[in-house]
């Protein structure tokens, strides 16, 4: 599936995540929706939190693979 | 440092709300771009939008200087807020019209939608 290199670059970076997952929002496999639950979002800044997913994923966005990315993150609690 | 990366710096610097997107307010060309522009406008926040579409090099050069690897990026004073994900959430919670106010005073809703354009 066009998400696995998303999945397993989001898995590597987070293996502690309570949830990972990965939308292809339009089908056509570059346009994804990624939610990612983990304690160590507590407490950091939203724009903190979308930087290590950012940074997670961005040999995939340097590359594009990713031509659009949506970014959920959710704390532990 | 070069001329595009320093007018870049300029404009981040000196607007009270920059918007580096794809098209313009007139003619948005993507859906994130469009979602934090409305989050933007739902406050009457001044709005300078800049357009990164005409050369990759813009691009290129704003995400060197913001460390962002997405667009829209949004600024309010030189800071970094973040993207239509981040625009969008912060406005639900009401964090965004804090922050706007806390940076801008009065001058945070004047509702002024202004086009920059570096080249």
């Amino acid at each position: 599936m066009a998400s696995d290199p998303l999945r397993a670059a989001l898995e590597s970076a987070f293996p502690e995540a309570a949830e990972i997952a990965v939308v292809d929002r339009t089908g056509g496999g570059d346009h994804f929706h990624v939610t990612v639950a983990s304690a160590r979002f507590d407490g950091l800044p939203l724009l903190e939190q979308h930087r290590l997913v950012n940074e997670s994923l961005a040999g995939l966005l340097h590359d594009g693979t990713i031509h659009e990315l949506r970014i959920t993150t959710k704390g532990a609690a | 440092m070069s001329e595009l990366r320093d007018q870049i710096k300029e404009i981040i610097e000196s607007a009270p709300v920059a918007v580096f997107m794809k098209g313009t307010p007139q003619a948005v060309m993507c859906g994130n771009s469009d979602r934090a522009l409305r989050a933007l406008y739902a406050l009457g926040a001044p709005v300078t939008a800049v357009d990164i579409l005409p050369d990759p090099a813009i691009r290129e050069e704003l995400s060197a200087l913001s460390g962002w690897p997405t667009i829209p990026q949004v600024f309010v004073k030189g800071e970094l807020i973040g993207g239509a994900d981040i625009v969008e959430e912060l406005h639900a919670s009401g964090e965004l019209e804090r922050k706007l106010e806390a940076a801008l005073g009065e001058a945070a809703h004047t509702g002024t939608v202004e086009v920059a354009v570096v080249a």
